[in-house]
């Protein structure tokens, strides 16, 4: 294995395409190396992305803002403007791990890690994020939910790295939250993850909604059915109740050592009722 | 392969080492370095043994590789106590008995120390979940905690 | 010389004893100094890595390691056909003979000189499987159809006609429990199910060997016991016991885990081979997939009780299963399940059952959690039935001093009723609690051993004292005996340093098991320091020239005992030390026992829980221990031990279990998904101190290591059966289980 820590995004990209083996960018590495470690990764190359200039920062852009790829959960949740934009956002990120991961862990990383169990993932589809992606062939930008394809699967082609996260503007009278179902309090990977995000008019009515879930399908589910529940109501009993029917029936969840169908399935619809009820109190400031 | 050349600090002392480019940094410390304050527990970041601080940040020295630690600074538990001087943290772990086998002391008293440095007055929920990634089996955290508690008690009052 | 046993523990006013001072390895543990089982170098080090098995059941046709020996950096490797002795199941732990017997058995081990090149040597290692059908599940593996694992492990004790992985049988009890069961107001019959843990210390198992060619060896090792260690691998080894010496390092927890061998003969092996020190660290997945665990169990259960809170008879078949080889702890299970009430008719019967996973290893009280588990659920079950007081049910039915143990003999002094009675006054066990909470109590017991001890004490020129014991310090048990050596000699505790020998050193010690070291090698220390009291009186009246008869210690000084012996000012331990080599030379106490009068002891438990109703996650809200110490020689550390079983044991009841997919192979092996219990899950565990002396120790110790992890399974289940309006009745209560139960119940 080869180790490079290129200062350019473009030596970075360079590299990365240039790579006949296999090829893994480092970011956080908080998954990359546990996955060296047991053997399941064993890259020819370790392209290290943190001596890039701009890869650290967090930017105003467009009443929005742009997170670098190597941003770890710790600075982010130390921004006071992200923060107060996209709690939601910032929360999900922070639940990922320890403290210690927090030191490390990226955003870029989770998504691009295309775990379906992914903390910040439904977080950022639900506030509509998009990565900025730069290869050999110039640079896209590609919404969130499209990175990854399947468990372990995106859509990145040879020599392309994720450079940075936009969150757009936070529209008025809007609110995001993450909820997500662990066994313990804290160190487990989700069961369940749920993001929300909605806008309300000045009445109080939802005019706006996206709705995602984790850990119930091979990729995160932008779940637009269940966002439309919302939409025209107060986000009442009645639309929670709907709201929480809605994400039950999207689920497609599988069995394993974290959790059953019919316990996902069941607590995707708790979830989503407790989320959308903070992402509404925060709507309403 | 060919070995990496890295500078770093590693408690406040300038050095160099020459590692693997798929060592990790808790690789280096207790093979290469000698200090073997950080254990490992796990290797895979979720017991928390080996943590230390690189500039002031906590994380698991499991989970980073040696080579990035190039320009760094570097803190271990090694660096903790001022030569006989005990860290308030460290004479409070003794006196309230915090540890049994004291594996998992190092690394909790890194990420205490961290939390201190943050947020000096912490809850005690604040203080559980910031050491939630540091596995104790022995104590059941009840006097760790306390420890972490009236360590911040003293530390505020001095 | 009033140095007999009989005054004793009543009425004695402590000095040291009962204090709390910090412990002598504590510098050395917060400044990352202690050197634990990974933490050793030797020069010309390699490094040793094992080849494990990824089939539960295969036949091993053949192994081919020349292309892993051809690997340039290979200096050794080694597989069971270099262990030439006498067949055992603790070797053929270490390392598969004829077959591999579970996911992780042990294949083929190399030594080379880094991890990467004994890692890619690994890679070369061709095995021959034949894979065979398995079983995992313990009910599954008594079905006459489930694939046998040993044709020839089955005792006499097992009737004809089951399955061979029925091992051995057990009954334990007395009365006639259907005549009791006819007595009853209230009969609750249930099955439970409790799935395996694993001890999850937090140091891998770690040791470094060095054998040189005139077949002397050396051995550092985190163990529990190095004499055991020894005594073990020399005869593996095909060598004298006497030429194989090993330290102890520190040690990062065991909870059982590390009373026996995994690691350690293979090393030797390959430092034999190789002719260089070999040093073999567990990776985290290693000790999950090949040590420990703790058995799985299905037990059913039958208490009758009268309407008064009498319980009537009580009957329980147990099964266990320990893996891939005999020795489940069903035995003990079957023996303590009722051992907290005093029961005219109780039976229990124990299967020791063998399965497709790694050999079981003695887990903290092994197997009488589970049967606290299902006994007191039942209990809290009829107590609900029949509108009764937990508390007050439990103390009308408990084990008090001459009452006749399910197990057998009559129990003698014991500290239950004080235990529950605190429990009863206790401001817990009357605060309120809200919605979706609930509360449980749990009583539990534990035998503790004694077992062959060896104490050495020196009196050093200046004074001090050097003491010397062979039993790994898990939880600080040096501090203890530093504590009773200073106790016992008059002098602070600041003058004595105790110290973990190596094997040469001492007598034979038993492991640290059983909740032994504070009560055996207390024992033996106290006894060593009157050792080396009679001699300092000796020497005093030599100086004085009086009979030695007439010297007392006092204080930490020789006194003349009474006016006729003569006016001689007292001496000091200090001032006879520093004659000793005038008075006939140095100064040594030593003791050498097999520790008979370990104190049964027992607990009480109370715990609040709170379910959310939709989710099935439980949190835990107040937790308190009663139990009886015998006497608290260093309390912070029995509150530890009490705070320590009882978090392992809310880990047990919640969270933790070992997860095994259709293959055979398991699916949790490493801490993300083995959940032990972290810092946010949970509340201060409270304590309170019992101390009901033990007659058998000089100061009243009882062990209270083991105890403390035997009631909380009940504890929390019943919390949280009550807390959700169903009764749970498989461990672990993982939320899925909890809210599907919640579900069926409403349904």
């Amino acid at each position: 294995m080869r180790y490079e820590a290129p200062r350019t995004l473009e030596s970075a990209v360079a590299l990365m395409a240039g790579e006949k083996g296999s090829a893994q960018i480092l970011a956080g590495g908080t998954d990359l190396l546990v996955r060296m470690k047991s053997g399941f990764a064993e890259p020819d190359l370790v392209v290290d992305i943190k001596r890039i200039d701009g890869m650290h920062a967090i930017t105003a852009e467009k009443g929005g803002w742009r997170i670098g790829a190597a941003v770890p959960g710790a600075a982010l949740g130390e921004h006071a403007g992200v923060k107060a934009d996209w709690p939601g956002v910032v929360e999900a990120l922070e639940l990922i791990g320890s403290t210690q991961v927090q030191g490390r862990a990226t955003m870029a990383g989770n998504m691009c890690n295309a775990s379906p169990a992914a903390d910040s993932v439904p977080a950022m589809v639900a506030a509509d994020a998009v990565a900025r992606v730069v290869g050999p062939n110039g640079t896209r930008d590609v919404a969130v939910g499209d990175i990854a394809t399947g468990p372990g699967k995106t859509s990145l082609t040879n020599g392309e790295i994720v450079e940075s996260i936009f969150l757009p503007a936070r529209p008025k009278h809007s609110g995001d939250a993450y909820l997500r179902f662990i066994p313990r309090t804290e160190m487990d990977i989700a069961v369940v993850g749920v993001g929300v995000s909605l806008t309300l008019d000045a009445s109080g009515t939802c005019t706006a909604a996206r709705v995602s879930l984790g850990a119930v399908a091979p990729t995160v589910l932008l779940d637009q059915k269940a966002a439309a529940t919302l939409i025209g109501t107060k986000v009442d009993d009645a639309a929670l109740a709907k709201l929480a029917a809605a994400c039950s029936a999207a689920c497609k969840p599988i069995d394993d050592k974290r959790g059953t169908i019919e316990f996902r399935t069941k607590v995707a619809g708790v979830l989503v009722r407790r989320a959308a009820t903070i992402a509404l109190q925060r709507a309403k400031g | 392969m060919t070995q990496i050349h890295v500078s770093t600090t590693i408690n406040g002392d300038a050095g160099e080492f020459l590692c693997e480019p798929d060592e990790t940094l808790l690789d280096v410390l207790r093979d290469r370095l000698g200090l073997t304050g950080a254990k490992e527990g796990c290797g895979t970041g979720d017991c928390g043994a080996c943590s230390v601080t690189v500039d002031g940040r906590l994380i698991c020295s499991c989970l980073m590789l040696g080579a990035e630690a190039d320009g760094r600074e570097v803190t271990t538990i090694e660096g903790m106590a001022n030569g006989e001087t005990l860290h308030p943290l460290q004479r409070k772990f003794l006196e309230h008995a915090a540890l049994q086998c004291g594996i998992c002391t190092p690394g909790i008293l890194v990420a205490a120390k961290a939390l201190l440095e943050k947020n000096p007055n912490p809850t005690e929920t604040e203080a559980r979940y910031w050491l939630a990634g540091n596995l104790c089996r022995c104590t059941g955290y009840d006097k760790i905690i306390r420890a972490v508690m009236d360590a911040a008690h003293e530390m505020r009052g001095a | 010389m009033a140095l007999d046993d009989k005054h004793e523990a009543d009425g004695r006013v402590f000095k040291v004893v009962g204090t709390r001072p910090v412990r002598p390895d504590g510098i050395d543990k917060v400044t990352g100094r202690a050197r634990f089982g990974a933490d050793m170098s030797m020069p010309g080090m390699l490094v040793g890595w094992v080849l494990r098995s990824p089939h539960a059941h295969a036949q091993i046709r053949s192994i081919d390691t020349s292309k892993a020996e051809a690997l340039p950096g290979v200096k050794a490797v080694v597989t069971r056909k270099d262990f030439t002795a006498e067949s055992d199941d603790v070797l053929d732990n270490c390392m598969a003979g004829a077959k591999a017997l579970y996911d992780g058995h042990a294949v083929a081990a190399v030594a080379a000189v880094s991890a990467k090149v004994a890692k890619q040597a690994l890679k070369l290692i061709a095995v021959d499987y034949e894979v065979l059908p398995h079983v995992t599940d313990v009910d599954e593996a008594m079905k006459l159809d489930a694939p046998v694992l040993h044709k020839d492990k089955t005792d006499e004790t097992v009737p004809a006609g089951m399955s061979k992985n029925v091992i051995q049988r057990f009954e334990y009890g007395h009365g006639d429990v259907e005549a009791g069961f006819a007595e009853a107001d209230e009969i609750v019959s249930r099955s439970f199910k409790t799935a395996a843990t694993h001890q999850g210390y937090i140091e891998p198992h770690a040791c470094v060997a060095s054998m040189g060619p005139d077949g002397q060896a050396d051995l550092w090792v985190c163990t529990q016991g190095h004499y055991m260690v020894r005594n073990v691998c020399a005869p593996m080894l095909g060598m004298d016991i006497g030429k194989l010496r090993v330290t102890a390092s520190e040690i990062g927890g065991g909870f059982g885990g590390k009373t026996t061998v995994f690691l350690e003969p293979v090393a030797l092996m390959l430092s034999r081979k190789s002719g260089r020190p070999v040093k073999m660290v567990m990776t985290r997945e290693d000790v999950l997939r090949a040590t420990g665990p703790t058995a799985s169990t299905s037990i059913d259960v039958k208490i009758g009780m009268k309407k008064d809170g009498t319980i009537t008879a009580g009957w329980a078949e147990m099964r266990y299963q320990g893996g891939a080889y005999p020795g489940s702890p069903v035995q003990f299970g079957a023996m303590a399940a009722f051992a907290p009430y005093n029961l005219k008719h109780v039976k229990t019967i124990g299967w020791d059952v063998v399965t497709n996973r790694p050999k079981q290893a003695a887990y903290r009280a092994p197997g009488a959690p589970m049967g606290a588990y299902v006994v007191e659920s039942v209990i809290d079950e009829l107590c609900g039935n029949l509108g009764l007081d937990r508390l007050s049910v439990r103390l009308k039915n408990a084990s008090t001093e001459g009452a006749k143990a399910s197990y057998g003999p009559r129990f003698g002094k014991i500290g239950l009723t004080a235990t529950l009675e605190a429990a009863k006054a206790h401001p817990h066990y009357s605060a309120p609690l809200g919605p979706s909470q609930g509360r449980g109590i749990s009583c539990g017991f534990w035998f503790n051993f004694g077992g062959d001890t060896s104490v050495s004490l020196s009196v050093n020129n200046d004074g001090t004292i050097s003491l010397s014991e062979g039993n790994p310090d898990i939880g600080g048990s040096r501090a203890s005996m530093t504590m009773m050596a200073a106790e016992e000699l008059g002098i602070p505790y600041d003058s004595v340093r105790t110290i973990i020998a190596d094997t040469s050193a001492l007598g034979q010690n038993e492991v640290t098991d059983g909740s032994r070291v504070t009560f055996a090698v207390g024992l033996a220390t106290i006894k060593a320091a009157r050792d080396a009291i009679t001699k300092m009186c000796s020497r005093a009246a030599k100086v004085w020239g009086i009979d030695e008869d007439a010297v007392i210690w006092e204080d930490g000084h020789a006194k003349p005992a009474g006016p006729n012996a003569g006016k001689f000012p007292p001496m000091s331990l200090a001032e006879i030390a520093a004659q000793a080599s005038n008075t006939g030379g140095p100064i040594a106490g030593h003791h050498e026992v097999n520790a008979e009068g370990a104190g049964v002891s027992f607990a009480t438990h109370m715990c609040d829980a709170e379910v959310d109703p939709e989710t099935g996650a439980v949190k835990i809200l107040r937790y308190t221990v009663f139990q009886d110490a015998g006497k608290a020689v260093h309390p912070a550390y029995v509150e530890g031990q009490f705070q320590g079983g009882a978090v392992q044991g809310i880990g047990w009841a919640l969270n933790e279990e070992y997860i095994y997919g259709k293959d055979g192979r398991l699916q949790n092996p490493g801490f993300l998904d083995y959940r032990v219990p972290v810092a946010s899950d949970l509340p201060m565990i409270d304590t309170v101190i019992i101390e009901v002396p033990n007659p058998g120790h000089p100061y009243g110790v009882r062990g209270v290591g083991e105890t403390s992890i035997v009631p909380p399974l009940a504890a929390v289940a019943n919390a949280v059966s009550a807390a959700a309006g169903v009764r749970l009745t498989e461990l672990p209560m993982s939320p899925p289980r909890v809210l599907k139960a919640i579900d069926t119940a409403r349904a």
